[in-house]
């Protein structure tokens, strides 16, 4: 039986979709077999940062719909055997997921899949609920910044309400903190809020800390789930959270500023 | 940029610090209402409008909170009359509404003094 993993936010624009493309390549990676969908409607953008963006035919709503099977709609991936994308319509009408279709995707897809990764849309209209709905755990993507913490709390504030394990007074979901674009220089500074102060507020176990770094939108570019390239710090730091995620105990990274050289510098800015 | 400033103690604190303590007010703030129950708004929008056939109140004139003191909750309730309020003209629909307790009252009210002696 499959699990629902949740990734969600409230803000926009903090990660989410690059760190569900990370996660759910990180899992099939290491042999999980591992579907991620595109909870987004209307805005569609899971299949471009996934580089599947020409071969979607069928969609999450042509599935909840009947208009096709799921195995019609899902797209397996060309690099990992175990990765498998759903992506979403550019329909736009807002009321495009029912629960009750959700909920049937969900059940057929937990039959095939050990790990289901749902890519929340930002906000907390009906796109987000239904992608936190059903979910068994969930990922707060955050940035170290006071608007990004500030909708994070109502999210989980949502999470712990509105969420079917909370309507149902079943086992909480589990909710784990993904904290990204992290700047230790910055912090070092004291222009960012250190991982301390962002975890002291949300008071939420810590499952990892990408740091900021140029290789996100370059995996972007070209359509390569961050965490497949060997070279990026924050691949790095995606594959930890992984491991953390699957029960590793593995120290943080990259939460120091590093100390290197004039020349250093040079290679990885070229780099 | 004063030369001496290095001696004064730093007046501000870092960006990051002010950061969060602000958010820890803005949050304690808004976690108080997001525990609240799904009927309150429902709550103090109805109080509103029974207030709203006596006196002309705004919206933001009432305030409805819920607070959980271990085994029990109180609700409180604050509404900000308008210093008229107690002057303010009840329309003529509402007094059809008032039973004869109401009578005695307003029987000194001139305008109504017709409707009293009939």
């Amino acid at each position: 039986m499959g699990k629902v993993i949740v990734m969600t936010s409230g803000k926009g624009g903090v990660g989410k979709t690059t760190t569900s493309a990370a996660f759910s390549a990180g899992l099939a990676s290491r042999g999980h077999k591992t579907v991620v969908i595109d909870f987004d409607v209307g805005l569609r953008n899971l299949d471009l940062i996934m580089g599947c963006e020409r071969r979607v035919v069928f969609d999450f709503v042509h599935v909840i719909n009947g208009d096709a099977r799921l195995n019609q709609a899902l797209i397996r991936d060309k690099r990992l055997e175990h990765l498998y994308i759903l992506p979403t319509s550019q329909t736009r009408d807002k009321d495009a997921l029912t629960r009750e279709g959700v909920e049937r995707v969900l059940t057929e897809l937990r039959e095939q899949f050990e790990y289901i990764i749902c890519d929340s849309p930002a906000g907390i209209e009906r796109g987000a609920l239904m992608a936190l709905y059903f979910a068994d755990e969930a990922i707060i993507v955050t940035n170290p910044e006071v608007s990004s913490v500030r909708d994070s709390d109502r999210i989980l504030g949502v999470l712990q309400s509105r969420s079917r394990r909370a309507e149902e007074g079943l086992d909480p979901v589990r909710e784990h903190l993904l904290l990204s674009r992290y700047d230790p220089e910055r912090v070092e500074r004291g222009e960012m809020m250190k991982v301390d102060d962002v975890l002291e507020i949300l008071a939420i176990p810590l499952l990892g800390v990408i740091p900021e770094s140029r290789s996100v939108l370059k995996a972007s570019n070209v359509g390569t789930p961050v965490i497949l390239d060997p070279q990026s710090a924050a691949g790095d730091a995606y594959r930890d959270a992984v491991g953390r995620f699957l029960g590793e105990s593995l120290p943080f990274r990259f939460m120091r500023p590093e100390r290197r050289g004039l020349f250093q510098r040079f290679l990885r800015r070229s780099a | 940029m004063n030369i001496l400033s290095f001696l004064r103690p730093k007046s501000t604190l870092p960006t990051a610090e002010q950061a969060k303590e602000r958010l820890k007010i803005v949050l304690a703030h808004e976690r108080s209402y997001a525990s609240a129950p799904d009927y309150l708004p429902r709550l103090q929008n109805e109080i509103l409008q029974v207030i709203a056939r006596y006196v002309e109140l705004e919206q933001d004139k009432l305030t409805v909170k819920l607070e959980n003191f271990g085994s029990t909750s109180r609700l409180e309730v604050n509404i900000d009359l308008p210093k008229t309020a107690a002057s303010v003209a009840v329309s003529p629909a509402n007094q059809a509404d008032r039973t004869s307790d109401d009578e005695a009252t307003a029987a000194d009210d001139p305008a109504t003094d017709a409707r009293a002696v009939s």
